[in-house]
């Protein structure tokens, strides 16, 4: 078989073992391994043909082994016999050669003896170790120390040894100056069996890191078949060896960086077109920062590989090769090897690298397993790093495109408007729509939360979108405080945002900005009713919120807030009248679910500007009613929560302002909606669950959201009032240009 | 067609090309060739005020046409001009800025890449990918 392998890749090559001979041996191999016939066409068609497996049998390899030999000594004839050689000779041939100990191999050869370490062949662990040694050592006495000891069946390796190794022994010398090919091909020679041997990236990266730039190569074409089996992409170790190895002698910290000049200059020696090598880069720099990690470089260097092996470049950086994701695994190295990737890279930095290469050859095994641990290690290390790069690459983008703020105030208008819109019509019909959002509040999670499932009825969904800040509004709609809070920030917002509810306070702002900027205009009946309705939720918080939300003004926005507040709280004493708000039932439910204690408290402060707050107390019925039963939770929990704190003091704000706001929103049907919410409040009053520990909390969350509303009030308000002149400016800029266009409209045809 | 995308250098020479679709594409290239004096005037114009990042460039409306040229030019003077379709006008100010913020991104990338000599057309996979996917999003 093996005859029939060197003469179908000898024969049809040169008469050595150049680098392609090597590959299409090898590809023979594991054809003749996978039992199918020899023929050169197989190369060809079984592209997938699994590696040669030198762990299955050593027999295999050592006739690899024995056909390189023999091809590399053209003795093949020789090596005929040794085809079924007894593993353990292999294995002892292996070793023996590994007292070659051939100093001057370079690191990598450390590196490929762990490399088989790692490799999934145990069984010859040292076998490419040994074999590399064998390879480099030049001295062919070295080579037959070894075979010395196997039996007969090493002697006719050592016989090819020799012949490999002296005919390696003129190419080493002329490593460095003669042409890369010739290394390459007499790398081949002496290390065709251990690159057999390995059939790993190991083994080819022992032989390339001896032969530098050969063995750059060679290695370079296994590792990618190897890598190209199963997964094109995955790095086997002895790869990933061998690229460590190559990162050293750029770069002796494993943990730092290659610059870019280093390594076009590094890259650029596999003779790959530029914009080849480009894109590589592209893909590999995974951090973008100019400079390759080890990581990263270990992509590269695949890619090169896998490039010069004739696989295309994928359009974007495998998951295989990607920095973070180091992989470790035994490659199955495709048995093509056709390419003769003249991968002259480094060849200068190959010698250096040699040297101290070799002295370690000698070391142990323990040795090389500390190596290989060590590298682990690092790639675990570069592999954190990598990712905590990547994580910066990745919150970098992100950067710009939240720095827009613009859109936020532009939409506000329109967002308000539909804001309000959705107010008249859903009163706490939403509760989970946080109309927080529409203020654009910086979020005041806790307790905004519990304000943002009242705010969310006021048709916050659609406000929100302008808004960026809604997000804090979105999150809570549940809870009885999120009615609570979606109350006070209603009242918030109106109040001048002294008093922004917590959570829900943005949303409840901006409707009641909304409301005082387009309910009033619009719907002020209604969105007032909503606002009565959301005030009326939390009773207890609101008694700022919901003034400002029942009165239409956004002036009173705060006070609304507050009266609505009041306004439902005092609302469910009322007892609603109007039977239209079926919500309020909901809203009686929802109270139910709401703070008991609360409300009552509530109730009592509410009660007082219950009067006041007519036109918000509408607002707030028709948005208690509206809303669901959470706002009337948050009612209940906001008097509860006004009443712990103390919230007296509160009802008589509200009080003043629901008188403004009643005022302005005369026109509703303020009766109606304020028995209703009246009644939604008493009904939330009534059955509220006291909710004792938020009583404190709520208050000064309450206050918090609130004045957070009102402040982000105004801030929007002076959004929409500059934005409003830029408009204009746009627009007298566009009549111009129309004028401008219809004096030229002649003369374009001239 | 709508949008166009050039790169180009301070010598006014095009690294980068890119137009959807791909007709009418030497009235563009015209178009981005007048245009470039407008954006060199803007240069000259800021004076001190180098670091402008962005330069909304809405002005030059061809009398037949009806389409808007961007312009935008980098702290060392390369330019990306951009012709979209007046009647796009879904497109606003803050789009346009965060297209050319992407193609500022991606040029500083290509220029990371050591295989890439300032000055060479610009042959990035990475770059033609985001610049079409951008100009998907506009169409």
């Amino acid at each position: 078989v093996l005859f029939q392998i060197m003469e179908l890749c000898g024969a049809t090559r040169l008469g050595y073992f150049g680098r392609s001979q090597f590959y299409i041996a090898l590809k023979l191999v594991a054809v003749a391994q996978s039992g199918l016939p020899l023929r050169v066409e197989s190369l060809n068609t079984v592209k997938d043909l699994p590696l040669p497996r030198f762990v299955v049998s050593k027999n295999e390899q050592e006739s690899r082994h024995t056909a390189l030999y023999s091809s590399d000594a053209d003795n093949p004839a020789s090596y005929s016999g040794v085809i079924p050689p007894p593993p353990g000779r292999i294995q002892v041939k292996k070793g023996s050669v590994s007292h070659d100990a051939v100093q001057q191999r370079t690191s990598a050869d450390q590196q490929e003896s762990t490399s088989p370490v790692v490799s999934p062949q145990q069984s010859p662990p040292t076998s490419p170790h040994t074999w590399r040694k064998h390879n480099r050592h030049p001295s062919g006495g070295n080579n037959e120390r070894p075979l010395a000891g196997p039996g007969p069946f090493w002697a006719p390796f050592s016989e090819a040894q020799p012949g490999s190794s002296t005919s390696s022994d003129p190419i080493w010398s002329g490593h460095s100056p003669p042409p890369h090919q010739e290394n390459w091909v007499s790398f081949a020679d002496t290390p065709p069996t251990s690159a057999l041997l390995a059939m790993h990236p190991a083994s080819v990266q022992d032989q390339t890191t001896v032969r530098t730039v050969a063995s750059a190569t060679t290695t370079n074409e296994i590792r990618r078949q190897s890598s190209s089996y199963d997964d094109p992409w995955k790095i086997t170790d002895e790869q990933r060896q061998y690229y460590v190895n190559q990162f050293k002698t750029i770069q002796p910290d494993l943990n730092g960086f290659i610059p870019g000049s280093a390594a076009k200059e590094f890259f650029t020696k596999s003779k790959l077109p530029i914009l080849e090598l480009s894109h590589i880069w592209e893909l590999s720099d995974f951090d973008k920062d100019g400079a390759l990690t080890l990581d990263e470089f270990c992509a590269a260097f695949h890619l090169v590989v896998a490039r010069k092996n004739g696989y295309d470049l994928p359009e974007k950086l495998p998951e295989s090769l990607m920095p973070k994701l180091i992989d470790l695994e035994d490659s199955t190295e495709v048995g093509e090897q056709t390419g003769e990737v003249g991968y002259s890279s480094s060849p200068a930095e190959a010698p250096p690298s040699k040297s101290p290469s070799m002295p370690s050859l000698n070391q142990t095994w323990p040795e090389l397993n500390q190596s290989s641990e060590q590298w682990e290690t690092f790639s675990e290390r570069s592999s954190s790093s990598q990712t905590l790069t990547q994580f910066d690459s990745n919150i970098a983008p992100a950067d710009p495109d939240t720095a827009i703020v613009h859109p936020v105030p532009i939409r506000m208008t329109p967002s308000k408007i539909h804001m309000q819109e959705m107010e008249l019509k859903r009163t706490g019909s939403d509760h989970a729509n946080p109309t927080s959002p529409l203020l654009v509040k910086p979020p005041d999670l806790p307790e905004e939360n519990k304000m943002s499932s009242s705010v969310k009825f006021t048709s916050g969904n659609t406000v929100t979108d302008g808004y960026s800040s809604s997000d804090s509004y979105t999150s809570d709609p549940e809870q009885i405080g999120s009615t609570v809070t979606r109350q006070r920030s209603h009242s918030g917002t109106s109040p001048d945002n002294t008093a922004p509810p917590p959570p829900p306070p943005r949303p409840q702002p901006s409707h009641s900005r909304s409301s005082s900027l387009d309910m009033n205009r619009s719907f002020s009946v209604t969105p007032g009713q909503q606002q009565a309705g959301v005030v009326a939720y939390p009773p207890a918080v609101p008694p700022r919120p919901q003034p400002s939300q029942g009165a239409g003004p956004h002036v009173h926005r705060p006070v609304d807030a507050e009266g609505l507040i009041a306004h439902t709280s005092t609302s469910p004493q009322q007892i609603p009248e109007q039977p239209n708000f079926a919500d309020f039932s909901q809203f009686e439910a929802f109270a139910v679910s709401g703070v008991k204690k609360e409300e009552e408290d509530e109730i009592e402060t509410h009660s007082e500007v219950l009067q006041v707050e007519k036109p918000s107390d509408s607002a707030s019925s028709l948005r208690a009613a509206k809303a669901d039963g959470r706002v009337e939770d948050k009612a209940p929990a906001n008097i509860p929560t006004s009443a712990g704190k103390g919230t007296t003091p509160l009802a008589p704000p509200p009080k003043p302002i629901r008188r403004r706001l009643k005022s302005e929103d005369e026109l509703r049907p303020e009766a109606e909606e304020h028995t209703q919410k009246t009644g939604v409040i008493a009904a939330v009053l009534a059955s509220q669950p006291s909710i004792p520990r938020s009583v404190g909390k709520d208050k000064k969350a309450i206050q918090a959201s609130i004045r957070r509303n009102k402040e982000t009030n105004t801030v929007l308000a002076r959004l929409n009032s500059e934005l409003q002149q830029q408009l204009k400016d746009v627009l007298e800029e566009r009549i111009s240009l129309e004028v401008q266009l219809e004096q030229l409209r002649p003369f374009s045809h001239l | 067609s709508e949008p166009v995308s050039f790169v180009l250098p301070p010598q006014n020479y095009p690294l980068y090309i890119r137009s959807i679709p791909t007709e009418n594409e030497l009235k563009f290239h015209y178009t981005v060739h007048t245009s470039l004096d407008v954006v060199d005037e803007k240069i000259s114009a800021m004076g001190k005020a180098l670091v402008d990042q962005r330069e909304l460039y809405l002005g030059l409306l061809y009398p037949t046409e009806d389409y808007k040229v961007y312009g935008y030019v980098t702290n060392s003077k390369v330019k990306f001009v951009m012709v979209v379709d007046s009647s796009n006008t879904a497109l606003r100010d803050n789009e346009i800025r965060s297209m050319f913020r992407k193609l500022h991104n991606s040029y500083t990338d290509i220029m990371c890449n050591p295989f890439y000599n300032p000055g060479d057309r610009i042959q990035s996979r990475a770059f033609d990918n985001m610049v079409n996917s951008m100009m998907m999003q506009v169409c």
